[in-house]
């Protein structure tokens, strides 16, 4: 593939022709657009072009208070959003020295582990659909849906979440949801068994996948690149084994590291995070046993919002919910930078706070836009055919591009 | 290996650079840093290349604005030594007349989008940058956006607008 010739601009012989791939392609998963010059099926140059849903977020951000800053996360990686959610009530907690209970920190560990197969099941899914077999992807998509109705049980919501609130959740999961969490660690492993025996050795996906849009651990480095992406290239740096944040220190599990950094072992690799993520679930649960069944919430009435009974009918609950809508509570004057290991590498928060109201910059470090910035230089020289694959294991969420 | 201590790095840092590097504080463990666009490169290639710290992951460039600062504009770059697990925050603080820092591209080329995110929100400019252009916004837009004088909503619109009650 790397040999063939490629005709330059100045070549007698060339007839590149322009191909706008996007902004509303089916192929690119997103609204976002590459211009494309091609010479027959062969990608010569191409310019990405992104921003076509940049919504401002780090700007509406700073008219905000904290707690009404989640929802804006949902939309960044709409794939995971409670990984988002998570990592921003992490952060906060992190500014202000709130220490959460285990319970809390086990529960959270079983929605952002969900919303890491949920995130996975869609991406391997459409790189099989991508490369010509939709059966993989609507046997997962069934599981995915169970994941939902297990979010939905949680916090009533199924895609944009706003799962949990600044100091733990909302309200206690309900016996419906462990008994579906339960269904899906049952019957999930089976449809990603026969997932996995339908794709890792099926000689037309391996013959499609396998040395396509290969990327060597220094270039994956130099571009940044987290996640999946960058230990299916063979360097095993993921956030939850080396910052461990909500007690992931408390679990066993093991970081899948790939060699080629090749679309296939980027399959392999989140393949076996699915597995790693059930094994996670699974000890949380087992852990979950041992802590009290009504914990929640960390106890910091001046920051987490009591329920509306509670301020209807109590004076303390009131006043701090009036407090905290109207932002009058002192909040410390420094940065904090918090990162967790999303669905496609690590996102970070990094947040200056002034004491005020709402945060007086907040920068959300976006794995998909720091990804998605190689697409272009590597498209050089590659079929048109294996670019889209590429772009499918690159995972590129338009929300988490534009922010 | 262990996490470098932050004293460690603070004195491998002061070996090299005197006074050119000043440390601002450690604000949740995380030591942050202050230097000069003159030396940014350099301290910059020094953490990334020293064999000891080897800061070779670039976690984020981004920016703040401070429009009552002397230097209004602090760039912020944050760096990670991946094979230590250490991390680092660099600022360099610039005045709006001036608003020229040299591009990081020469050492990660992650760096590239990072830089035109910054300039399309701050209008910070990179020197030395392959393709300075905006990144999120429409090209032809003349403010950038993410400056503290940079209306939320535009003032003059009408369609939200309650003629009875007001907003």
């Amino acid at each position: 593939m790397q040999n063939h010739p490629v005709y330059t601009d100045n070549d007698p012989q060339s007839e590149l022709s322009t191909l706008n791939l996007g902004p509303t392609h089916p192929a690119t998963h997103g609204v976002f657009q590459n211009v494309l010059q091609l010479d027959g099926e062969r990608i010569v140059s191409g310019v990405s072009t992104i921003g076509y849903i940049h919504r401002a977020f780090e700007k509406i951000a700073e008219h905000r208070p904290f707690y009404q800053i989640t929802p804006l996360t949902d939309r960044l990686n709409y794939c995971s959003s409670p990984i988002n959610n998570m990592g921003w009530h992490m952060t906060v907690e992190k500014l202000l020295n709130i220490q959460t209970p285990k319970r809390v920190d086990y529960l959270r560990v079983i929605v952002m582990e969900l919303a890491r197969i949920a995130d996975h099941i869609v991406c391997n899914g459409v790189l099989g659909v991508d490369t010509g077999a939709f059966t993989g992807f609507l046997y997962m998509m069934e599981h995915r849906e169970a994941i939902y109705e297990i979010y939905e049980e949680v916090c009533g919501s199924r895609l944009t979440t706003n799962i949990g609130r600044i100091g733990g959740f909302e309200r206690n999961f309900n016996s419906r949801a462990f008994d579906k969490l339960r269904a899906f660690l049952k019957n999930f492993p089976k449809t990603l068994k026969e997932f996995e025996t339908l794709f890792n050795r099926n000689r037309i996906f391996v013959d499609r996948t396998r040395g396509v849009a290969a990327v060597s651990a220094e270039t994956a480095l130099s571009y940044s690149w987290s996640g999946p992406l960058l230990r299916a290239a063979g360097v095993d740096y993921d956030v939850r084994a080396m910052n461990p944040y909500s007690s992931y220190e408390d679990f066993e599990f093991e970081v899948p590291v790939g060699d080629t950094g090749d679309v296939y072992s980027r399959f392999l690799v989140r393949n076996e995070e699915m597995w790693q993520s059930l094994r996670i679930i699974e000890q949380a649960l087992a852990k979950l046993d041992k802590e009290p069944g009504d914990v929640f919430h960390a106890d910091v009435p001046e920051f987490y919002l009591p329920p509306k009974e509670e301020v209807y009918n109590n004076m303390e609950a009131l006043i701090y919910h009036f407090k905290i809508v109207m932002g009058e509570i002192p909040t410390p004057t420094t940065e904090v930078y918090h990162s967790v290991e999303g669905a496609n590498g690590e996102l970070g928060f990094y947040l200056v706070n002034d004491g005020g109201r709402s945060p007086y910059r907040l920068h959300f470090r976006r794995p998909s836009f720091i990804n998605y910035q190689m697409y272009a230089p590597m498209s050089r020289g590659m079929l048109l055919s294996d670019a889209i694959i590429n772009m499918s294991s690159l995972n590129i969420i338009a929300g988490e591009l534009d922010a | 290996m262990a996490r470098i201590p932050n004293e460690q790095l603070i004195k491998a840092i002061a070996d090299k650079f005197d006074n050119q590097v000043t440390v601002i504080g450690e604000p949740y463990e995380l030591l942050t840093v202050e230097t000069g666009r003159e030396q940014i490169i350099d301290l910059l290639t020094f953490l990334k290349t020293d064999p000891e710290l080897k800061f070779i992951f670039l976690t984020d460039i981004t920016a703040v604005h401070y429009p009552e600062l002397e230097k209004q504009i602090g760039v912020i770059y944050h760096l990670h030594s991946l094979t230590t697990n250490t991390r680092i925050r660099i600022k360099v603080f610039l005045t709006e007349a001036d608003v020229h820092i040299p591009t990081a591209t020469v050492l990660w080329d992650g760096a590239n989008w990072m830089e035109r995110e910054t300039y399309d929100l701050f209008g910070v400019i990179f020197d030395g940058h392959p393709d300075l252009r905006r990144i999120l916004n429409v090209d032809d837009m003349t403010a950038f956006p993410m400056r503290k004088e940079f209306p939320l909503e535009d003032p003059n619109r009408v369609d939200k607008k309650d003629f009875y009650f007001g907003r």
